[in-house]
C-alpha cells in the first residue's frame, strides 16, 4: 500500500489514478498511523514552495515524512512534492524544505540563457547521471512532462538524471531510499507509468 | 530540448464535445472521456477541456466528464470555461486537472491571476485570450468572443504574465472555425512579447497550417485545434511524423 500525503496541495487526483493504472493500491492520507502502515510514501504538490511547505508543517505530515524517511521506507517526492524534499526554497523568499535530501531549490532563470521560456513546460528528454532502479523500465532519452518555474541545485551528489534546458535541470534525485523526481510521471503517458511501476517494486 | 507540443482542445457542453464555427453553429461530436482516451494513445502531448456551459447543471456534469477523464487520462489536462474565483481553481484541480485558464473571469477580476499564482505556481495559471482585430489594433474580447472589452491584447497580455500567468493561449477569432492556417502576424506578436509559453489556437485547417506555424513562429510552443482532429481530418500521428520530417522537434 502506497500512502499519498494529503497536506491540502493538489494534484492528489491524477497519482491515485495512475497508481491503480499500473495495479498498485493507494490510500490518500494525513493520518500518521495509515501513514505507518504503508511500504511506500509519495509526496505530491502543485502550487508554490512557501504555502505548501507551511500547509507540511502544519499538518503534522513534515515531521510524519521525515520519520519515515529515517526508517528507511522508499519515498518518492513529485514535482513540487521533490522540491520540499531539499533543505531551502528560494520561491518568493526563502523558505525551509525538509532537508531529507542537501541542495536548495532556485529559479531556473538563474542558470538558463536568454531567450528560454519559463516556466519550462512541455516534454522533454531524460538523461541519466546515475544508475537507478528508478529507471528500470525506461530508457535514456525517453520523454517526460515538466512544468517548473524553479529546480533543485546544489545537489550534484544526488542527481540521478538531467534534462536540457539551455542548462542542464535536474530531473530526477536521490538520498538513500528518499526520491524526487521533478517531472510529473503520473502526467508521462506510458513512460511515467514504468517510472511508477518501478518505484512500486522498489 | 523541449518539444513542440500537439494539443486537442475539447469544448464541452452539456458532457458532450461541441466545437464553434466562429464561436456559432454548434454541432455534436462525441464523449469527452473516449475522445480524450482516442488522443492519449495517438500521441496527443496535452489536453485542454473548456467548459462552454453556463447553468449549475452543466458545470456539475463538466466536472464528472473532468474526473472520468483524468482517471483514465495520463497526460497533462488544462482546464478553462467559467473559472472566475480561487475557489472555480480548486474545484477543477481536484478533479484532475493539472493547469487553469482563465479569460473572461481575468478580464472581470485581473487579481484572481495573482491569488492564483500565489497558491498554485506561476505555472498553474494559463491566460487564454480571444482576440480580434479592430480598427488595425488587436483587440481581447471577453465572453467567447462576444464582447469587446476595448482592451488592446498585447498590453493585456503582458499585464496578466506579469501577475502571474505562467502560459498563454492565443486564440484568433479572425482565423477560428476558417481553417485557413494559425494568424501567424498575431501569434508572433504575442510571443515577441512575453517570455512565457505560448499556445496559438485558431485556424489550423491542415497538416501544412501547423508546419507553416511551428516554421515562421519559431518561439511559438504548441498549437491547439479542436474539429480537424475531432473529425479525422488531420491525425495527430500523420503530424507527429510530418514535424519530424520537417526537423521540429517532437514526442513520438
Amino acid at each position: 500500500m502506497i500512502a499519498i500525503i494529503d497536506y491540502g496541495v493538489g494534484n492528489l487526483f491524477s497519482l491515485k489514478s495512475s497508481l491503480r493504472e499500473i495495479g498498485a493500491e493507494a490510500v490518500v492520507t494525513a493520518d500518521e498511523k495509515v501513514i505507518a502502515g504503508c511500504d511506500r510514501i509519495i509526496l505530491p504538490g502543485v502550487g508554490a514552495f512557501e504555502d505548501a511547505a507551511r500547509k507540511l508543517r502544519e499538518s503534522g505530515m513534515a515531521d510524519v515524512v521525515k520519520k519515515e524517511a529515517a526508517g528507511g521506507k522508499p519515498i518518492m517526492g513529485i514535482c513540487l512534492g521533490m522540491q520540499l524534499m531539499f533543505d531551502k526554497g528560494y520561491e518568493y523568499g526563502e523558505h525551509e524544505g525538509l532537508g531529507l535530501i542537501h541542495g536548495n531549490v532556485r529559479p531556473i532563470s538563474d542558470v538558463i540563457p536568454e531567450g528560454y521560456k519559463i516556466p519550462h513546460i512541455g516534454w522533454n528528454l531524460l538523461k541519466f547521471r546515475k544508475e537507478s532502479p528508478l529507471f528500470k523500465y525506461i530508457e535514456e532519452g525517453d520523454y517526460v512532462y515538466f512544468v517548473h518555474s524553479y529546480y533543485a541545485a546544489d545537489c550534484d551528489d544526488a542527481v540521478l538524471s538531467v534534462t536540457e534546458y539551455g542548462a542542464e535541470l535536474t530531473a530526477a534525485a536521490a538520498n538513500g531510499s528518499v526520491y524526487g523526481c521533478q517531472f510529473h510521471p503520473e502526467k508521462s503517458g506510458k513512460v511515467g507509468m514504468k517510472i511508477l511501476k518501478a518505484f512500486v517494486e522498489l | 530540448m523541449i518539444t513542440k507540443r500537439i494539443i486537442p482542445c475539447l469544448d464541452v457542453k452539456d458532457g458532450r464535445v461541441v466545437k464553434g464555427v466562429n464561436f456559432e453553429n454548434l454541432g455534436d461530436v462525441a464523449s469527452p472521456v473516449d475522445m480524450a482516451r482516442i488522443y492519449t494513445d495517438s500521441g496527443a502531448d496535452e489536453l485542454v477541456f473548456y467548459d462552454i456551459t453556463a447553468s449549475a447543471e452543466g458545470r456539475k456534469l463538466f466536472t464528472e466528464i473532468l474526473t472520468e477523464t483524468a482517471s483514465n487520462v495520463f497526460i497533462p489536462l488544462t482546464v478553462g470555461g467559467g473559472i472566475n474565483s480561487v475557489a472555480d481553481f480548486d474545484r477543477v484541480l481536484k478533479c484532475g486537472a493539472d493547469k487553469v485558464s482563465v479569460n473572461s473571469g481575468a478580464i472581470r477580476n485581473p487579481g484572481i491571476i495573482t491569488e492564483a499564482a500565489k497558491l498554485y505556481g506561476d505555472q498553474c495559471v494559463v491566460l487564454s485570450c480571444d482576440i480580434k482585430r479592430v480598427g488595425g489594433e488587436f483587440r481581447v474580447f471577453a465572453r467567447g468572443g462576444r464582447d469587446d472589452t476595448g482592451m488592446e491584447a498585447i498590453e493585456w497580455i503582458k499585464r496578466c504574465v506579469g501577475m502571474g500567468a505562467g502560459e498563454v493561449v492565443v486564440n484568433s477569432i479572425d482565423t477560428d472555425g476558417v481553417k485557413g492556417g494559425f494568424d501567424i502576424e498575431m501569434l508572433d506578436a504575442v510571443c515577441k512579447a512575453v517570455s512565457v509559453p505560448v499556445i496559438a489556437s485558431g485556424g489550423a485547417g491542415c497538416i501544412d497550417d501547423f508546419i507553416e506555424l511551428f516554421r515562421k513562429v519559431p518561439t511559438i510552443d504548441a498549437g491547439l485545434a479542436a474539429s480537424i482532429f475531432h473529425f479525422g481530418e488531420v491525425s495527430i500521428e500523420d503530424l507527429k511524423n510530418r514535424m519530424a520530417e520537417e526537423g521540429i522537434p517532437v514526442r513520438r
